[in-house]
């Protein structure tokens, strides 16, 4: 498998004081990463870097061997799909539109949407379960289905890389489940590389591969879920006293913090 | 044939150019239609034999004075819509219009200055008055683009606040030369704030014309951005939207539409906000449609108004400002009790 992000020593802060401190990594294409970590410790700048939305870092992200600082943004948009905590639309927009946003960066007619951007639309909706939305209006659905929709417009993007800030943390356990189940389907069946950063343990250990922990603007522990996730771990990344046990159906660990 | 219809007005996403003409269509043939029917109406009769056979004075009624009345009415309306909706889009805010960012305020406060100097003239067809208008217009497009400008970025809410209180210094400066100056030139300055288009002769038409059209054309050509640009920022970057490009561009197309058409019409409020409201009601939010579908229906609605500013009283005129105002006020109070859910 390819590198598909490559970082080197990356530094950046909104102001100067930095949020990512000296940060060195790479993620192999088809990865499914969950980023975790307490507030303030960077993850969802870590992500907004690597969807290109923030720039004037120093070090070097390479996206698929060139850096991204080159890479032209409608081109970078056909490749990597991002989303966001929670989406609040000004204007009434339909799911559909929300949707077909999504063609935008393939879009070959100036105006008009073609047939085969409808397509990819149609079935970004349809593996999301948003197909009978399409004509809602976005602001009119419930958390859950919002969530699903946004899912579909970065689908529509065709991207080989999937980023997720939060994506569920507004959403009931079902919703949650329901949606990183999607997720995970798109990782296994069609290789897209996922990272998602999330306050949720043990969601992360549920679906990701690869853990990477965060405090402070740099990573303190990285590995598969059950390495990462160990009381001594969970207390320098949380400060905080956890049990660690194997999940009844075997797919990782689970945490139950303590104090 | 009606299921087909409704099927056109069912968005649920794509835009193919059988929906765009569906609704864009009826659109511009109503407003063809008002466009074709106003100079026939006003507060003395034409008969369009005596038009077509240039008999005075109905020849003259129709071509001098109406006609070019009628046109200009279409374009300031179609470009007061249009700067409204771009206004909206990218500052994601629905009560955005081309009050907002302080342009109408820039551009009286040119015309004040202009009146008070006593600048009556004319220069190659152009008033004088107009011409500081466009000029007050144009440094007030810059000076908020300035102030809101920090470290290379323009930040939405720094760029609102920036026109809201230029708006109020504006209107104080305003105030005070109105005071200062004269009696006649105080009743000149009163007129210029209610907004007019009795001023417009076949030669400000036919030089407002492609520039406006132009801007139509262009604007065409960012529709598609603007959808997620007004969706948010993040949110048409990770489209592939070059964020500042587009938004730069819409500001300085809205800007100088308002300040061009208001320059010569004086600002007339209203028409760049319910028209695009109006329109975003029945078609939909998608600016590939929402910009060519507002530009028509503003320009109807403002050429209507104009014609019932010119016969209401006749032969005493109204200001047209007045009209859009009174119409525009309880229609869009009535819009918002009605369905303030779809709005915002």
């Amino acid at each position: 498998m390819s590198c598909i992000f490559h970082l080197n020593n990356l530094v950046f802060g909104y102001t100067s004081t930095p949020v990512l401190r000296n940060i060195s990594t790479e993620i192999t294409a088809g990865e499914f990463v969950a980023l975790v970590g307490p507030n303030g410790a960077g993850k969802s700048t870590l992500l907004k870097v690597l969807a290109g939305l923030v720039r004037g870092y120093s070090g070097s992200v390479e996206f698929s061997g060139k850096s991204l600082s080159r890479w032209n943004s409608r081109e970078l948009a056909r490749r990597i799909a991002f989303v966001p905590q929670e989406t609040h639309m000004v204007f009434p927009f339909t799911a559909g539109e929300i949707v077909m946003m999504g063609r935008l960066p393939h879009r070959a007619g100036a105006v008009f949407d073609n047939p085969r951007d409808a397509e990819w639309a149609g079935e970004a909706m349809a593996l999301t379960d948003t197909a009978a939305l399409a004509s809602k209006v976005f602001n009119h659905l419930s958390g859950g289905e919002r969530q699903r929709v946004v899912l579909a417009s970065a689908l529509a993007q065709d991207p080989q890389v999937l980023l997720l800030d939060e994506p569920t943390v507004y959403l009931d356990l079902k919703h949650q489940m329901q949606f990183y189940d999607i997720v995970e389907r798109l990782n296994a069946e069609r290789g897209m590389t996922i990272i998602s950063v999330t306050h949720d343990v043990n969601l992360a250990a549920r679906y990701a591969r690869r853990m990477m922990a965060m405090r402070a603007g740099s990573f303190i522990a990285d590995g598969p879920p059950g390495e990462v996730l160990t009381p001594q771990h969970l207390y320098d990344i949380f400060e905080i006293t956890a049990a660690v046990f194997q999940r009844p159906d075997g797919r990782g660990s689970y945490i139950i913090p303590t104090a | 044939m009606a299921a087909a219809a409704t099927s056109f007005l069912r968005r649920d996403g794509a835009l193919s150019a059988g929906r765009f003409l569906a609704v864009v269509g009826p659109c511009a043939a109503f407003c063809l239609l008002v466009v074709l029917f106003a100079p026939w109406i006003g507060s003395t009769g034409v008969t369009w034999r005596n038009v077509l056979a240039g008999v005075s004075p109905d020849r003259e009624i129709f071509f001098v004075a109406r006609l070019p009345r009628v046109l200009f009415g279409a374009l300031v309306g179609g470009a007061l819509a249009m700067a409204g909706v771009l206004f909206q889009a990218i500052l994601r805010n629905s009560l955005a219009d081309p009050f907002t960012l302080g342009v109408s305020a820039g551009s009286s406060l040119g015309a004040f200055i202009a009146i008070w100097l006593g600048l009556e003239m004319v220069i190659w067809g152009i008033p004088v008055v107009s011409i500081a208008a466009f000029i007050g217009a144009f440094l007030t497009i810059a000076l908020v683009f300035f102030i809101a400008r920090t470290a290379g970025v323009v930040p939405t809410f720094t760029l609102i606040l920036a026109g809201v209180t230029l708006n109020f210094i504006f209107f104080a400066v305003m105030m005070f030369i109105h005071y200062a100056a004269n009696f006649s030139q105080g009743y000149l300055m009163t007129r210029w704030t209610m907004g007019a288009l009795d001023t417009a002769d076949m030669r400000t038409v036919l030089g407002a014309a492609p520039f406006v059209i132009g801007c139509l054309a262009g604007l065409m050509w960012i529709a598609g951005q603007l959808n997620p640009l007004s969706a948010g920022e993040e949110w048409a970057a990770s489209r592939g939207v070059d964020v500042r490009r587009v938004k730069k561009l819409s500001y300085f197309i809205g800007s100088i539409l308002t300040g061009a058409v208001t320059a010569f019409s004086g600002p007339i409020g209203f028409v760049g906000l319910i028209v695009p409201h109006t329109v975003r009601l029945v078609a939909g939010p998608d600016h590939r449609v929402l910009i060519p579908a507002s530009f028509f229906i503003g320009s109807a609605f403002l050429v209507l108004c104009d014609t019932a500013a010119r016969t209401l009283f006749a032969p005493t005129e109204i200001p047209v400002g007045v009209i859009t105002a009174l119409l525009g006020g309880p229609f869009f109070i009535a819009l918002l009790k009605r369905k303030r859910g779809d709005l915002w």
